[in-house]
């Protein structure tokens, strides 16, 4: 039966090996459901905020796996609209991650709301000047769209397609995917953007507020940009971790290069936008609001070193990698890389959304700190998990690499 | 279009002043406001970080040593800011500016508990439920019948005890007469023991609330941050106005 369902051509581990990997991640999701379950049951006391530390661990997470996610849009943009056909060979894997991504994080906010029953209020009366009203609804449309966008690649298994139905369904959904990935693209530009916005309009804080371009803030502009930057990068390094797990070729040298290459362009971009919007911060925003930018850090330096950090190792040096031939063609240099991209993308989001919170804007105010609970540690982990067994699943009994048969068979 | 087109011709803009110079910290205010609004008695387990609290008492020193060492204590609630910075924020309409009353609504029913009208708020003036609100057995009884109970996961904020206008308006009209701005004073105001707080309308300028606007000693926290505040807060001390300028990081505080 199991061996049935794998694509014909495909080698995979045999099923009590597969079985074995999976256990762990099971029973992480298990104890992961359990811990969100006690939230939802008993209430969200039982985790480490407060009224202070109103957002914590699973904002952060939310804002770093959909930023993560962007591989799927950014890929599926390049591959479909501008016609970059050496991604065809991660786009299956890319749409997989993206749409785990997004549906991790729509779990996870489903428990971090008081009242998630209520939370059709927000598409029944919306308040249109809210960034939040903004990533609802994009992010409810985007993951319809991965969700369309995913489907295909599950019909595509082998026993799905002794189905006429689904065969024909596959094929018509094949049709409209440039329609799919355009309007993807749309929406994930948006909503990538309501998130980083989100942060940039609060005036009350002055550690996030940026100055805006039209009605948006440009951490609007600065969140599109990294996400952009990220998503191929984290194609890449889940590519390549895939490839050394399964000890499989399965993409060429030449589809890691393309991606660096990209997620090296936009970098550029990325690190002279960031460049550009802190010194306006420091110079120009801070002070305007009454506070000099340096009384954000005087009691924690490290904070700063954060920030220089976030530019620096994690921005200006990837960059620097990927665009630089001799060291783009070798796979270590690759994925040392795309590693530091997204830990820049980490840091970027863990410092929006904890250090926003930590820093006072009271002078009576203290700076603080926060340690997530075990139960928002276990409700974390279910995303973790989640996302390794839906993948590791999609790997076995999907073909996320419609180029590995072909590298396998030379 | 600007709150000033908006705003209905000659309805009342309620605000608040609160003399520092008088405030010897009691909490009288804390307990009336809980008492007021049905304010649920903390849970096991709560802190002051957690806890439901819609109006707080803080300490502010001026960070110097004996013989220097000043400090006065800043009760904090809701703002009632003229551009609420929890407004726009809201993503379905839980939060209103009240355009009668120059209130800022919180509608508990509506909210989803996203708390980012929280992370908005500069002056941490909203709380969040983050317990069933119970009560002692026999203490239901002590609950204003006023107000109704919030439920779990939901924010809430100090509204000006909202619901003693309405009493004062439908007792005016029950009397066939017009509601004296007097009439309506929230529940801290009455109970502060030394009088410093003071409430009502901005839009009279003959009341005490607007001439307390207009004194010298009258500032609002972090005005810098263009939020519009209708608390003023008095004092006679420079180094209480040159704190309350800025925010200054204190020492480290942990949770967990």
């Amino acid at each position: 039966m199991d061996k049935t369902a794998i694509s014909r051509g495909l080698q995979r581990a045999p099923l009590g090996q597969f079985l074995l990997w999976l256990g762990p991640w099971i029973a992480l999701l298990v104890f992961g459901v359990y811990c969100a379950y006690l939230c939802l049951r008993y209430g969200l006391h039982l985790t480490n905020m407060d009224n202070r530390f109103a957002f914590g661990a699973w904002i952060f997470l939310d804002l770093t796996v959909i930023a993560l996610g962007a591989g799927a849009f950014f890929t599926g943009f390049l591959l479909y609209i501008l016609k970059r056909k050496e991604l065809r060979a991660v786009i299956n894997s890319a749409v997989t991650i993206g749409f785990i991504c997004y549906s991790g994080a729509v779990v996870i906010l489903m428990v971090d709301v008081g009242q998630p029953l209520r939370a059709w209020f927000t598409f029944w009366h919306p308040n249109v000047h809210s960034m939040l009203t903004e990533v609802t609804f994009c992010i409810t449309c985007y993951l319809g769209v991965l969700a369309f966008e995913y489907i295909p690649i599950l019909l595509k298994n082998r026993k799905l397609r002794q189905i006429p139905s689904f065969l024909v369904f596959e094929f018509n959904m094949h049709k409209v995917m440039y329609v799919l990935a355009g309007a993807g693209t749309f929406l994930s530009f948006f909503h990538q953007g309501s998130l980083g916005g989100l942060y940039g309009v609060l005036n009350g804080r002055p550690f996030v507020y940026r100055e805006s371009f039209g009605i948006w803030p440009t951490t609007f502009f600065l969140f599109i940009v990294s996400a952009a930057a990220a998503g191929p990068s984290f194609i890449l390094l889940t590519t390549w971790i895939t490839s050394k797990v399964t000890k499989k070729r399965l993409v060429t040298q030449e589809v890691y290069e393309s991606l660096g290459k990209i997620s090296g362009y936009i970098l550029i971009g990325y690190v002279l936008f960031k460049t550009i919007d802190t010194l306006v911060w420091i110079s120009m925003t801070a002070p305007g609001m009454g506070v000099h930018p340096d009384s954000f850090f005087a009691s924690k330096p490290g904070y700063t070193a954060l920030h220089l950090l976030e530019v620096t190792i994690f921005g200006f040096l990837p960059m620097a990698i990927y665009m630089t031939k001799r060291l783009r063609s070798q796979i270590k240099w690759l994925v040392t890389a795309a590693v530091l991209t997204c830990l820049g993308i980490v840091v970027n989001r863990y410092i929006l959304t904890i250090q926003t919170l930590a820093l006072p804007t009271l002078p009576f105010d203290e700076l603080l700190s926060y340690m997530p609970s075990w139960q928002e540690t276990g409700a974390f982990l279910m995303v973790i998990a989640y996302g390794m067994i839906v993948y590791s699943l999609s790997f076995r009994y999907a073909n996320l690499f419609p180029l590995e048969r072909e590298l396998q068979r030379n | 279009m600007s709150r000033a087109k908006e705003k209905p011709e000659g309805a009342p803009r309620y605000a608040m002043t609160i003399d520092l110079d008088k405030c010897t910290g009691c909490g009288a205010c804390m307990v009336a406001c809980a008492v007021e609004n049905n304010v649920p008695p903390a849970q096991s387990g709560a802190n002051d970080r957690n806890g439901t609290t819609l109006m707080r008492v803080y300490a502010m020193s001026n960070k110097q040593v004996y013989p220097h060492a000043k400090q006065v204590f800043v009760p904090m609630t809701c703002q009632q800011c003229e551009d609420p910075p929890c407004e726009t924020v809201c993503p379905q309409n839980a939060v209103e500016y009240d355009w009668t009353t120059g209130i800022v609504a919180q509608i508990p029913v509506r909210c989803l508990g996203c708390r980012y009208c929280m992370v908005a708020c500069p002056y941490h003036a909203r709380a969040f439920n983050w317990w069933d609100p119970t009560w002692p057995e026999g203490m239901e009884a002590t609950l204003n019948p006023d107000i109704s109970t919030r439920s779990r996961g939901t924010a809430e904020k100090c509204n000006f005890c909202h619901h003693r206008r309405q009493l004062a308006r439908e007792r005016a009209v029950h009397e066939d007469r017009e509601m004296c701005e007097d009439e309506y004073q929230p529940a801290c105001v009455e109970a502060c023991p030394v009088g410093a707080i003071t409430f009502g309308n901005l839009e009279d300028p003959n009341s005490a609330v607007s001439k307390g606007f207009a004194k010298p000693e009258a500032f609002a926290f972090v005005e810098k941050l263009g939020t519009k505040p209708k608390i003023r807060y008095l004092s006679s001390q420079k180094w209480v106005h040159d704190m309350a300028r800025s925010g200054v990081p204190g020492k480290e505080a942990t949770n967990g």
